[in-house]
């Protein structure tokens, strides 16, 4: 069994990594032809990149315009941050010390996440116009999350997992040495379930992860007048 | 088609985002462009035999050459942010009208052809074929959409309608499917060099004409010339501005500040419209064949500059794509940026004391000043981002005693389009115009009713003509709308005074 899910999360990952560098090579390689950066714009390369930060981090265009969604999404997404954050103690040793300062928020973060993810199921239910754009995969996307966060906190709080052996079979997995994973079923649900998630990540609108960074109308500078942009097809049509 | 009635929207207060009401606006359409609009333009006459899969053909086109079109694909989460941030949602309900259900009926068709998980679990992600009633949805609500951006703004990746919408546009277009509105204007543009068709002589005729009413009103020739050789400045403006009121009142106040600020300027016959449809349908290549009229007329002329007149998508094409499309312009004066907006120029001579101007005269007026979508979200004026609201609001303050603005989130980059814009100025879409106009005259009628506003000023062409047509139907006055260049005409003192030899006239009536 252990086995086995070694083998799913080479697979995942392989087909994470892959799916994601083929995403972000198509959209790098994809010209944008015209300058269209949502205006007011930042004039210099400085001011994209700090409006970008806060785009990321702070959902400045969502906080623009609805605050439930923002306050939803913001607390999923950070709380979401700050748990990889504390994960990745299971997987290097020793931890550095960043990751033990933020073990004790790790917890709090978990909540935030599942009760953000919680927020925004609800809104997709009840607020008719997100339910008329809802596709059957737009809840169970949401679904998986919180059955991820909520099987997490069960390890944390109800049936105690032996983190000790989990680290060890994480490690194994990296020098292929083979380790043994408990069998507890909040354990396994959750490593399914994250497995499941690193394979659907580059098909599916989870996209928005690299396709933030290559939205012209929020990376490009405001400096048509002054610098001239051309795409590669659009020069040909000026040789013809 | 064009003579369905409707209901114009009451106003009250505030604008309620309504429940969805589904279909509400499917019936709305417009004429599909004939052979003569689709040829010009390289597009096929007809609907082409195999419309199915050359749409889809020409959708992995446009995925391969605009960046935009892929990512904003890809992104969409379906947050829900850009729901109720549509005007022409907010004044129909028809959720197809929300940004992302407009989005989403070009992103159906994206997913089950261009994706794995739409290719084989099509039902699960919403992914559906292109059949007959998608194509006919596209029509349909790809017109109801004004390309206006306020979505954009309020989107977390920043997915902007308009560029799906004119990619929908371009591939309607490529298999036959034009819109009547947008293609006839720019194959009349291609052979007449307007949007209205306006011939040379008609032109010089009417430029004459205003030079007359000047000269009557004021007692100074000032002079709008044309097709001058060795000006220093070629004025660029909407076709619309020949004749078309407020409009003209907007052409006047150009050609007082330039005499007052001491420029020697043209017009062109080559030139002789600002207005590029080629941005709303989409196509690149139209787009850069009506912008290089631009820089031929510049070259023949040999002016030193280029300035733009009031126009909102014009400007928006001048600003951020001139430059790219019809560029380089390195054989103009370095020291002046390509091109220049009017109330760029303005306000530098404001501000260098060149113009004397009489607030006084606009004193029977209460002025709030409606930012035009694509000039607001898509452009800027002077140094600073946020000038494009600032410049045109100063030079206004300048030459008028009483300004108020409307709401601050109906202003700005929050602003309302006037309902008409991105191709949708024709009166066979007068139903989703009138209710698209909603939330931008309930913020009118607010600030006239809380401030005592009674005229609101705009610098787009088909803001002014959208606003004459629709005020009526909210029971305002269509003379409440008015050119910010009309306000500077009213105010600006002409103390260049004419040698009598230079007055219109002088010299013919000899007999006497």
């Amino acid at each position: 069994m252990s086995t086995v899910y070694a083998l799913l999360f080479i697979v995942a990952t392989i087909v994470l990594v892959l799916g994601l560098a083929r995403k972000i090579v198509q959209y790098a390689k994809t010209p944008a032809p015209l300058k269209i950066p949502t205006t007011p714009a930042p004039v210099t390369q400085a001011g994209v990149v700090l409006r970008m930060f806060r785009e990321v981090v702070f959902f400045e265009s969502l906080f623009k315009s609805t605050k439930w969604t923002w306050i939803f999404s913001w607390m999923f997404h950070m709380g979401l941050f700050v748990v990889l954050a504390r994960h990745v103690r299971y997987f290097v040793d020793p931890v550095p010390l960043p990751i033990a300062l933020i073990q004790p928020f790790g917890i709090y973060a978990g909540f935030a996440m599942v009760a953000g993810l919680g927020g925004l199921f609800l809104r997709r239910i009840f607020v008719d116009r997100v339910r008329y754009i809802s596709a059957p995969s737009d809840y169970l996307m949401l679904l998986l999350l919180i059955f991820i966060g909520f099987s997490g906190l069960m390890m944390k709080f109800l049936v105690h997992t032996d983190v000790v052996m989990v680290k060890q079979f994480f490690g194994g997995l990296f020098t292929l040495s083979g380790g043994e994973l408990p069998m507890d079923f909040a354990l396994i649900m959750h490593l399914t379930l994250v497995v499941v998630l690193m394979i659907i990540l580059p098909f599916s609108k989870l996209l928005h992860i690299p396709g933030i960074f290559f939205s012209p109308s929020r990376n490009q500078v405001d400096n048509p007048r002054e610098k001239r942009h051309l795409a590669p097809w659009a020069k040909k049509l000026e040789e013809s | 088609m064009a003579k369905a009635k409707f209901e114009t929207p009451e106003l009250s207060e505030f604008v309620d985002v309504p429940n969805i009401e589904e279909g509400a606006m499917s019936h709305s359409t417009c004429f599909v462009a004939k052979p003569e609009h689709q040829e010009p333009l390289n597009f096929p006459g007809e609907r082409v035999e195999d419309w199915h899969d050359k749409a889809i053909e020409k959708m992995g086109d446009l995925l391969s050459r605009y960046r935009s079109f892929r990512v904003y694909l890809d992104s969409c989460v379906k947050c829900g942010s850009c729901t109720d941030k549509c005007h022409y949602f907010l004044g129909t309900n028809d959720p197809k009208n929300m940004p992302v259900g407009r989005q989403d009926l070009l992103r159906k068709v994206y997913r089950r052809y261009f994706t794995f998980a739409g290719k084989y679990f099509p039902k699960l992600v919403g992914a559906a074929d292109l059949t007959e009633e998608v194509l006919d949805d596209w029509y349909s609500y790809f017109h109801q959409c004004s390309q206006c951006r306020r979505c954009s703004v309020f989107c977390p990746y920043g997915i902007d309608t308009a560029e799906i919408s004119m990619a929908a546009r371009e591939i309607l277009a490529s298999v036959g499917i034009g819109q009547k509105y947008c293609n006839e204007i720019i194959a009349k543009v291609y052979k007449i060099g307007n949007n209205l068709g306006l011939p040379g002589p008609a032109l010089a005729n009417t430029l004459e004409g205003l030079e007359e009413d000047v000269y009557d009103e004021d007692g100074v020739a000032v002079k709008y010339p044309l097709d001058v050789k060795g000006a220093d400045i070629l004025l660029v403006t909407p076709s619309a501005d020949f004749f078309a009121e407020p409009h003209v009142d907007g052409l006047i106040g150009y050609g007082k500040v330039f005499h007052e600020a001491g420029v020697s300027w043209t017009l062109s016959t080559t030139a002789s419209e600002a207005a590029n449809f080629g941005m709303f349908i989409g196509s690149y290549e139209n787009m850069r064949r009506i912008s290089l009229r631009i820089r031929e007329a510049a070259l023949e002329l040999g002016v030193k500059r280029i300035v733009f007149g009031e126009c909102g998508h014009a400007w928006r094409v001048a600003y951020s794509f001139l430059n790219t499309l019809a560029g380089p312009f390195d054989f103009l004066d370095p020291d002046y940026p390509v091109p220049q907006h009017i109330c760029e120029f303005t306000w530098n001579e404001i501000q260098q004391g060149t113009l004397e101007l009489d607030k006084s005269e606009n004193d029977e007026m209460t002025l709030t000043f409606h930012d035009s979508c694509n000039v607001a979200r898509a452009t800027r004026m002077g140094d600073t981002p946020g000038g494009q609201f600032d410049i045109p609001r100063n030079v206004i303050k300048a030459v008028c005693n009483n300004y108020h603005d409307m709401e601050w989130d109906t202003i700005h980059e929050r602003t309302f389009c006037c309902g008409g814009g991105g191709g949708l100025l024709t009166d066979d879409l007068m139903e989703i115009r009138v209710k698209g106009a909603l939330p931008r005259m309930t913020a009118l009628q607010n600030v006239m009713n809380e401030k005592g506003v009674t005229h609101m000023a705009a610098i787009c062409a088909i803001c002014k003509s959208q606003f004459t047509k629709v005020l009526p139907y909210y029971g305002m006055d269509m003379y409440q709308i008015v050119s910010v260049h009309q306000l500077v005409s009213n105010a600006i003192v002409l103390n260049r005074k004419t040698p009598p030899e230079e007055a219109p006239g002088y010299g013919e009536d000899d007999g006497d």
